[in-house]
């Protein structure tokens, strides 16, 4: 038996129909994303940020796990795009009562919404709902447990678009805990697919998941090898749960083993830019003095992340025929 | 009237005689009374006729779980039983994790009861290796073999500590009880979902790694070195475990395995995505797992095929995948899923039906799985080249978890008979 294709994600036409992973995506469709981000760029500099491409649209915010940024630069970018934006906190209603995922998603649909933008704590469980919603909604995903964070992903290679132009050459170390981390599995996925020369993986063995190579990656287990030469550095945060579970024994030997510090950016290329999909715990996997530094672009890509969402969300809807963009 | 069967003019495999030919079968008082030549003064009063098709010892299935009681919401025993004997399979052995557990005489007495009831096929239960499955206390396994059971187990359900594993195999061993295992630490196992590969890698699915099979086994092997245990190993998913199983072969322990068929047909690719027809317990392993799992299979090291069968109600597997229960409704396609591994070149036809006959009665001691005269006439008539389409028309068991819905498999059961008495008839030809 051989595994299925997933074609879950864009209809017939090519056209975008949930945004669930770049996984299987191909180049042109990536620099597509970021190319629409671009032209929604100018709009978040205007006095009146608005532009109406999505009025009279309902996109719910679903998060069954909590998130600041992600679901605040959603919302943004839902509402420069016109759209009526209704934020629905899982975690602490329904399924605390007991009601299934499934049950869930049949009653917000009810309420005649065209768009779920999904946090989930479990793997595949963006999957899943796009498998499950009424043909005419368009499903997001926000993050999937351990999965994808794909416009986490999106935003982060658009900002190295932005400083570096191009991906050939490039050499990106992704830094700490690669293990539980949805955004370094997108990023990863992202960059092999814009041709990045080198994506290196760089934390302890207890925090790297086992046959990661098979994503062509080389894996390190010592910092200042991992960095020597590259042109990227993206921190992991190190959630403080992990701590107490048998992966590092300490904040304090994690951060001397694989906290970046000027000193040990000193192997990077000289240009290196310092990213990190926040939030960041300062003293534990990054130094103050880097994560605010001049090489740091951690605020750009939150700004970014509005600009990206935008047009993932128009492109998602252009299925519909709302208008969305060429 | 006493029924007096003939079997006419098929190819008859008893695997437990070494018997392969085409040839008629003679059944009396629920007893196999001969093949080829009619004892004297036999007159059959029907005559079912099987040409073209085998003629095989009913199925016996080492792990099939029936949800009954307790689970009723997911099946029944009266729904499973129609789906086993659709599917071939006479002979069920079931798990202990029902609800109550198989722990105390009453609970298997009452199974035994429905069984024979039922009319349908044979069951034996596996009675709990600790009470409750807590894996805390040894159950009373004096009282559970006198009760009938054959063996003991803790199903998926961990032992405490090594402490009461060695205690819980020593005590069935004095009991002369069979323990089967299913190998897995669940401490490494640690709420995993997909094998700890390439596949959950970039899935970002938690992983199960070998070393929890192959860990639980070594541990197993240890002390029945210590305690001279009789153990069988259930549904091995590891090239590693088997070749740990196999060595202690070698060295005459008294050990023998089984796999779940489609451990023997898919592999971790099959996650991609996050289809949870494939979440299983164990999990998919990888190809070069599925390749050296066959091996074992022909060369008998793993000496039985099983189907695995775990019915779900359809909730249990509408979830993100992690979330869903694992486990797959087999018993329909135990028997085409290792026709396919014939045509496939992995094994001869007589050497899968002696992985569904002989091979699992002989792990537990029953007298099933053989058609040799003066044996229960429990038997298989299947065509094995009728194709036919996986969907609501066929499909019996009450668990829809199946991921070859709506597929074409190859391979059908034409009649299945209990003790002489036909009790599951697909249209089968009959001369008078």
């Amino acid at each position: 038996m051989t595994a299925k294709k997933d074609t879950l994600q864009r209809g017939p036409d090519g056209k975008l129909r949930h945004f669930l992973t770049v996984e299987g995506l191909d180049r042109a469709f990536l620099e597509l994303i970021m190319d629409t981000a671009d032209s929604f760029a100018s709009v978040t500099e205007q006095t009146v940020k608005k532009v109406p491409l999505l009025r009279g649209k309902t996109i719910v915010n679903l998060f069954f796990e909590t998130s600041t940024r992600t679901r605040t630069t959603f919302e943004l970018a839902a509402k420069r795009l016109s759209a009526d934006v209704l934020n629905v906190n899982i975690e602490t209603s329904a399924t605390t009562k007991g009601e299934s995922l499934l049950d869930t998603i049949r009653n917000i649909e009810a309420m005649h919404v065209d768009m779920f933008v999904v946090r989930h704590a479990q793997s595949g469980a963006a999957h899943f709902i796009a498998r499950h919603v009424a043909p005419h909604i368009s499903v997001i995903n926000a993050g999937d447990g351990r999965h994808a964070h794909p416009t986490q992903a999106m935003l982060d290679v658009y900002t190295i678009r932005k400083h570096k132009g191009d991906f050939h050459r490039l050499k990106v170390a992704i830094v700490g805990d690669i293990l539980h981390s949805r955004v370094a599995r997108s990023e990863i996925a992202a960059l092999k697919i814009l041709g990045a020369e080198e994506i290196r993986v760089v934390g302890p063995r207890t925090l790297i998941p086992a046959d990661i190579q098979s994503l062509g990656v080389t894996v390190f287990h010592d910092l200042a090898e991992g960095l020597r030469g590259v042109d990227v550095v993206i921190m992991l945060r190190l959630q403080r749960e992990r701590m107490t579970g048998a992966f590092i024994p300490s904040e304090h030997e994690y951060y001397a083993s694989f906290g970046l510090t000027e000193g040990r950016l000193e192997q990077a290329a000289p240009d290196v830019m310092v990213m990190h999909p926040g939030p960041i715990n300062r003293g534990v996997e990054i130094d103050s003095k880097v994560a605010d530094g001049e090489r740091s672009v951690i605020l750009q890509q939150v700004s970014h992340g509005i600009a990206i969402r935008m047009a993932v969300m128009s492109m998602a809807m252009h299925h519909q025929g709302a208008g969305g963009v060429a | 009237m006493t029924l007096k069967l003939k079997i006419r003019g098929g190819r008859v495999i008893d695997p437990a005689q070494g018997f392969d030919e085409v040839t008629d079968l003679f059944i009396a008082d629920g007893v196999v009374q001969a093949l080829g030549q009619a004892p004297d003064g036999f007159t059959p009063n029907r005559c079912l006729e099987a040409q073209g098709c085998v003629v095989s010892p009913g199925f016996v299935d080492l792990s099939a779980r029936l949800r009954e009681p307790g689970l009723e919401h997911k099946a029944t025993i009266r729904s499973e039983s129609l789906a086993a004997i659709a599917g071939g399979v006479t002979t069920l052995v079931i798990p202990p994790d029902t609800l109550p557990v198989v722990d105390t005489p009453a609970v298997v007495q009452w199974l035994f009861d429905r069984a024979k009831a039922g009319g349908l096929v044979r069951l034996h239960p596996v009675g709990a290796l600790t009470r409750g499955l807590k894996g805390q206390d040894l159950s009373e396994m004096s009282a559970l073999k006198a009760a009938g059971c054959k063996a003991v187990s803790n199903a998926h359900h961990p032992v405490a500590n090594t402490l009461v594993l060695r205690r819980s195999l020593e005590y069935a061993a004095s009991h002369d009880l069979l323990v089967i295992v299913r190998p897995e630490d669940p401490d490494l196992k640690d709420g995993g979902c997909a094998h700890e590969g390439p596949v959950a890698a970039r899935m970002g699915l938690k992983g199960i790694p070998y070393a929890a099979e192959t860990v639980a086994v070594a541990q197993v092997l240890a002390l029945i070195e210590q305690t001279g245990a009789r153990v069988h190993f259930a549904q091995i998913s590891s090239a590693r475990a088997m070749r740990s199983i196999w060595r202690a072969q070698e060295k005459g322990f008294p050990v023998t395995a089984d796999v779940a068929v489609h451990q023997l047909h898919l592999s971790e690719e099959a996650l991609e995505g996050f289809d949870a027809a494939y979440h299983l317990s164990p999990p998919l392993r990888t190809r070069e797992d599925l390749e050296a799992l066959r091996v074992a299979v022909k060369e008998g090291v793993i000496g039985s095929l099983c189907s695995d069968h775990q019915p779900h109600e359809p909730d249990a597997k509408l979830d993100a995948f992690p979330a869903t229960e694992p486990g797959i409704a087999g018993l329909e396609t135990l028997l085409p899923l290792t026709l396919a591994l014939v045509r496939e070149g992995v094994m001869t036809l007589p050497r899968a039906i002696q992985s569904l006959t002989q091979s699992p009665a002989e792990v537990l001691g029953l007298s099933a799985g053989t058609l040799a005269p003066g044996s229960l006439a429990d038997i298989t008539i299947f065509d094995p080249e009728r194709e036919w389409i996986l969907d609501d028309s066929t499909w019996r068991s009450l668990g829809g978890n199946t991921p070859y819905w709506g597929q074409t498999l190859k391979g059908r059961v034409m009649a299945t008979l209990l003790q002489g008495q036909v009790v599951f008839d697909l249209n089968f030809g009959e001369a008078s």
